[in-house]
């Protein structure tokens, strides 16, 4: 029996979307309101898959009080109410997209213990969001 | 290939306790899930069935017969229910989102006749949910 286990959380951070590889033009061509130079937020909220199979002691793929707490360490405390361009240090040289911050989400995740991550779900706002699995070559558990 | 997804609610009680380990134990493991007297959700359920359309209705599967199929295999038996009490199925294990969804995929299978189950999604709360794929690929 496939199954798959999704826990929702939510996160509130800011950002701005400026790209030193283009001019400053350019990034209000490419970016624009987004480019804004104090930046602007979101209530994020990350949708965490898991997989694996079901423990029969307590009826779980993951228990989900030690996926919490993970999720609550590499997560929420690094990302929840910081301003992502200066106060992550993934983000100092990569522009904080969504479809960055969804990858940077997968690769601090993709090491728990209690379970295999599936992929993550990362709602910017409520109408747009982006999912990342891994890589698809084989070395997304690398 | 089309999916069809039909959503239905029920409520129902439930409580993790597994008898092999001591109360301290279950406490320990389960948190407030443990609760002696239970505590319940409402609980959504999307099932998703995939085929082809029939040319003379342009359905996948008569949604009216998917709504009855829901209500007597799922309802009736869920449906304000204590569900470690009340569903024989669940009787023997730990009644989470998982083994509930794992069930709903068991007593749907063979009552779906037209098209093939493909997913069946159970959110236990807005912030959890579990997908059961059968034995297929995602």
């Amino acid at each position: 029996m496939r199954l798959e286990l999704t826990r929702r959380y939510a996160l509130a951070a800011s950002h701005r979307l400026h790209s030193p590889h283009l001019d400053d033009a350019e990034n209000e061509r490419i970016y624009g309101k987004c480019n804004n130079p104090y930046g602007h937020g979101h209530n994020y909220v990350v949708e965490v898959t898991v997989t694996g199979e079901i423990d029969t002691a307590t009826g779980m793929i993951a228990h989900l009080g030690d996926l919490d707490s993970y999720v609550a360490r590499e997560i929420i405390e690094p990302f929840d109410h910081m301003y992502l361009n200066k106060d992550v240090e993934a983000f100092r040289d990569r522009v904080p997209t969504t479809e960055n911050f969804c990858m940077e989400i997968f690769e601090r995740l993709k090491r728990f213990p209690g379970a295999r991550l599936v992929r993550i779900r990362l709602e910017e706002t409520g109408r747009n969001s982006f999912e990342y699995a891994g890589q698809r070559n084989g070395d997304e558990h690398d | 290939m089309v999916y069809v997804t039909r959503k239905i609610e029920f409520s129902a009680a439930h409580r993790y306790h597994n008898p092999a380990f001591s109360d301290e134990e279950n406490r320990r493991i389960f948190g407030k899930c443990n609760n002696a007297n239970g505590h319940g959700h409402n609980y959504v359920l999307e099932v998703t069935v995939g085929g082809e359309t029939d040319p003379a209705t342009g359905m996948v599967l008569d949604l009216k017969e998917l709504k009855e199929i829901l209500e007597r295999e799922i309802m009736n038996r869920m449906d304000h229910r204590f569900l470690n009490y009340e569903v024989p199925e669940l009787a023997n294990q730990i009644p989470t989102c998982e083994n509930i969804a794992a069930l709903i995929w068991k007593l749907l299978m063979p009552k779906i006749k037209k098209g093939r189950l493909t997913r069946v999604r159970l959110w236990e709360s807005s912030d959890l949910y579990v997908d059961c794929y059968g034995d297929g690929a995602a």
